[in-house]
């Protein structure tokens, strides 16, 4: 009786408590939730915030001048020869034809204010084209060039002139006015940004331009790729398939586990102790730059083509070996070719995290300020990633955007790449 | 030539000879009655003449250019003054300097005297004369190595062992690359440490409480005689590691449960890739995010109840290195729920126990050293972690635990002392590499740990 009892207590007791505890069961489910969308959000809160800062950047404000390019403002010759070209001054012909616009700006604190509307790249640009077509000299002609990044951003923006007091700039109230003038009278345009694409660095805002930045990337990332991926596939293929279960094979084994883990800044350590002051390479070139980085993603290749020559299985290996073919001939010709839309997989994904790394190129030196495109790999030069850095250190407003479209690009490229992989891994992935 | 364009013939010259002697090999096979009569495969014996041309051509190129410098600088040593090797060995570097210098470039930093014109002229020389010697000795090498080999090709030559063999020395020399990477990493952090402890104690610099790297470059300026005591990295590493770890951990291990226990197969599917995407951003990315969003954000929060909060806290840094590492622990710990064996699960729900219950009570112990082994893992990653703390942590060392305040790391110590102009020998940069051995030698403990922990939990379940 008194087990009876006891039992239909137990029973209403659970009973009682059956409420509380499918509340805290679904209370547990929803922390579990919340956190998946909090770690989702902060995602999209990140990306929004890059995308919403970069986009302008993707636009560049051109004004509309009219050049009236005579030999004597030039300071030239009636029929100049090229040397003589070259040191004309066309600064001279740029701001004349500013004064023209606004004969109103006549001090000299005026005047200086008036050039500022316009970019210093603006001489080279008339620069380029005299030197192209020198028969121009003596004509006059309407020409579009790029704004200062002040009244840039400010056009860009869709700001509106009429209430200048709204608008956040450094612009004073003259240039300003000026502005407005210049927008009424159809010589301000929004274009999509070239130069963003075609230029090296520069201290101003207007100018600079990831160019140089991608080339770097490029040749760093060729030597990377160079380097780690034959060293990486031989490594795994001898771990996978010949080496014999001994005492060296676990240290190497250890060895590379731990060197994936070995953060980034120390291969920059590295780098620069031995690469650099040992033998003497050059600093700040991308061919120093892709041997550290090719040492620091080979431990994830190597992980990623051993798990992919694993996969392959031991009936393939020992069909190959009873048609005579010998332990070389195995791999090389059918255990390899199978494996490798999974070790291109891991090469791709391996690659993708050297274009983003930062830190160990620091060390070696490739925060130089590149303004020239690199020509070779042991050219002075900088990365994608790199440029962003330097440039969110910039104290210029304008290069905030900058900062933000460079991440843009260098986020396009690993999303391709990461496609890469995926697509390659979804086509040609066998399952055995 | 240069020597990569000799590299280069070298590597076309074997691409060349491997044609040649698999043509040959087929005609070889021909007088003695076919393939069947060879050892080989045509393609074997075409390696082995590619390898006997290229092999020894290749190591006398690097040999060369090895030894190279020594024996010029020795042949010039000849033609120094005499009041200069009076001078010293300072002068005599200078003196080389100046001339190596002429010679690449036009531009020296002293008067480019007749003499010195007359070294450059003669290294000049010197350097002609060198790389003409090595592309005759590199290229009749590489022709004789060939010729040698076309001659062995024969019915009984056994080309592919040979090959083979060849190939075999070079999967285990990529193989060790990996072993040389650590000696690499190791040896240049140990040299560099002891020049630095040399000159400044070591206990002074593990137990020190002030970091003030300057140090004179003259010998007479005062007030920087530098003081290298890391205690404030090393706390500031930790308080913001420990931001990060408080906000990667709750988030990453319920993710992961979440994940591993409740979710269906499709949202599993999408989840798991989303969140790994914040693992492949590049670092630099959150580093400006953290700077330019994240820090006035808590500043601006901080500010309005009333909290002086500086534009460089560590709680953002350390937050936003928190979201950057959830991903690593979840993808870990899912790892190991799952590997929860299903008997455990299905033993908890036929006593009757909710499946909340069932996970805290039976999954989660079961599962708890690959989770620890897991956050130790992320917990390296924070501590090695540059980028974010060198663009949003500031470079005041401090010690505090008040996470408004800015402190700096060991990471961004290094990064500041190596960055920018610097002289090799002075016990600033060699600091820089003093905490990059305490860096590297804390991560590789937390990591050998980690890994055994969470193979230890991985044999177990298996």
């Amino acid at each position: 009786m008194s087990a009876d009892k006891s039992i239909t207590d137990t029973t209403t007791l659970v009973r009682r408590s059956l409420a509380k505890r499918h509340a805290a069961e679904k209370r547990f489910r929803a922390y579990g939730i919340f956190a998946i969308v909090a770690s989702l959000s902060f995602l999209v809160i990140l990306l929004v915030s890059i995308i919403s800062k970069g986009l302008p950047a993707f636009k560049a404000t051109y004004v509309n001048l009219d050049i009236n390019l005579s030999a004597e403002a030039l300071g030239v010759s009636e029929s100049p020869d090229r040397t003589e070209l070259r040191s004309a001054s066309y600064n001279t012909v740029i701001r004349e034809s500013l004064r023209e616009l606004f004969p109103e700006a006549s001090s000299r604190r005026e005047k200086k204010d008036l050039y500022a509307l316009v970019s210093n790249g603006a001489e080279y640009d008339l620069f380029d084209l005299v030197i192209e077509n020198p028969e121009i000299i003596g004509t006059t002609f309407s020409l579009w060039v790029l704004a200062d990044d002040e009244m840039g951003s400010v056009i860009k923006n869709g700001d509106d002139l009429t209430n200048p007091e709204n608008i956040v700039t450094r612009m004073n109230e003259n240039q300003l006015s000026w502005a407005k003038k210049l927008q009424d009278d159809g010589r301000l345009d929004v274009r999509f940004n070239t130069a963003f694409f075609e230029n090296g660095d520069s201290r101003e805002p207007e100018l600079a331009g990831i160019k140089a930045a991608l080339i770097g990337s490029a040749f760093t990332l060729l030597i990377t790729f160079s380097l780690s991926f034959p060293i990486a596939v031989a490594a795994a293929i001898y771990l996978e398939e010949f080496a014999p279960q001994n005492r060296w094979t676990d240290v190497v084994e250890v060895n590379i586990n731990n060197l994936a883990a070995v953060p980034s800044i120390v291969f920059g350590l590295l780098g620069l102790a031995v690469f650099i002051n040992y033998f003497h390479l050059p600093r700040s070139a991308p061919v120093v730059g892709g041997i550290v980085l090719s040492l620091m993603t080979l431990p994830t290749i190597i992980i990623s083509s051993r798990a992919a020559l694993k996969a392959v299985p031991p009936s393939i290996r020992e069909a190959a070996r009873g048609l005579g073919a010998s332990d070389l001939q195995v791999v090389t010709h059918h255990v390899l070719p199978l494996a490798m839309p999974g070790i291109l997989t891991g090469t791709i994904i391996g690659l993708a995290q050297a274009l983003g790394e930062t830190a160990p190129l620091l060390m070696i030196g490739m925060v130089a300020f590149i303004v020239d495109i690199p020509q070779s790999v042991t050219d002075s030069a900088t990365v994608l990633p790199v440029q962003v850095f330097l440039w969110a250190d910039s104290p210029e407003r304008a290069f905030v955007e900058k900062t933000s479209a460079a991440i843009m690009v260098l986020l396009a490229f690993l999303v391709a790449m990461n496609a890469v992989a995926v697509f390659l891994r979804k086509r040609f992935e066998r399952r055995w | 030539m240069s020597a990569t364009t000799l590299v280069l013939v070298a590597i076309a010259l074997a691409a060349l000879s491997f044609a040649y002697g698999r043509m040959q090999a087929f005609q070889v096979a021909s007088k003695h009655g076919g393939m069947k009569s060879m050892h080989s495969l045509p393609s074997h014996y075409g390696m082995m003449v590619a390898l006997w041309c290229a092999l020894p051509a290749l190591a006398i190129i690097i040999g060369w250019k090895l030894i190279e410098p020594t024996v010029i600088s020795s042949v010039l040593d000849g033609s120094i003054p005499q009041e200069i090797v009076d001078a010293g060995p300072k002068t005599i570097e200078l003196y080389k300097n100046d001339i190596g210098n002429l010679v690449d470039s036009d531009k020296i930093s002293g008067i480019a005297d007749a003499g010195k014109k007359l070294a450059a002229e003669k290294l000049r020389g010197l350097r002609h004369i060198s790389s003409v010697a090595l592309m005759i000795l590199a290229l009749c090498v590489a022709v004789v190595g060939a010729s040698l080999a076309l001659k062995r090709i024969k019915p009984n030559t056994r080309a592919r062992v040979t090959v083979e063999k060849i190939v075999r020395f070079f999967l285990i020399g990529s193989a060790s690359i990996a072993i040389l990477t650590t000696v690499g990493i190791v040896a240049s952090v140990i040299f560099e440490s002891l020049r630095f402890f040399q000159q400044v104690d070591f206990f002074d610099f593990v137990a020190g409480t002030q970091w003030s790297p300057q140090t004179a470059i003259r010998a007479d300026q005062a007030g920087s005689s530098g003081s290298f005591g890391a205690v404030p990295l090393f706390v500031g590493t930790l308080l913001i590691s420990f931001i990060a770890m408080i906000v990667a951990v709750p988030f990453g291990l319920l993710s992961a449960i979440y994940l591993a226990e409740y979710a269906s197969r499709r949202v599993r599917s999408i989840v798991k890739p989303l969140l790994e995407i914040l693992a492949g951003i590049p670092t630099v990315v959150y580093g400006f995010f953290a700077a330019l969003t994240v820090a006035p954000a808590i500043r601006h929060v901080g500010e309005s109840i009333g909290l002086s909060v500086s534009s460089e806290s560590a709680l953002a840094a350390g937050a936003v290195m928190g979201i950057m590492i959830i991903p690593f622990v979840s993808s870990l710990s899912d790892d190991v729920i799952t590997a929860v064996p299903q008997a455990m699960r299905d033993g908890s729900y036929g006593l009757g126990s909710t499946k909340s219950e069932t996970i805290r009570q039976v999954v989660i112990p079961a599962a708890l050293p690959g989770i620890v082994g897991g956050i130790l893992l992320a917990a390296s990653r924070a501590i090695g972690e540059t980028m974010i703390v060198v663009m949003a942590a500031g470079l005041a060392a401090k010690i505090t635990a008040n996470p408004l305040e800015a402190v700096t790391t060991v990471t961004v110590q290094i990064v500041t002392l190596l960055t920018g102009d610097q002289e090799f020998d002075s016990a600033k940069t060699l600091a820089a590499f003093a905490l990059g051995l305490m860096l590297f030698v804390v991560t590789l403990c937390l990591n050998v740990i980690a890994l055994q922990v969470v193979r230890k939990y991985r044999e177990q379940y298996e």
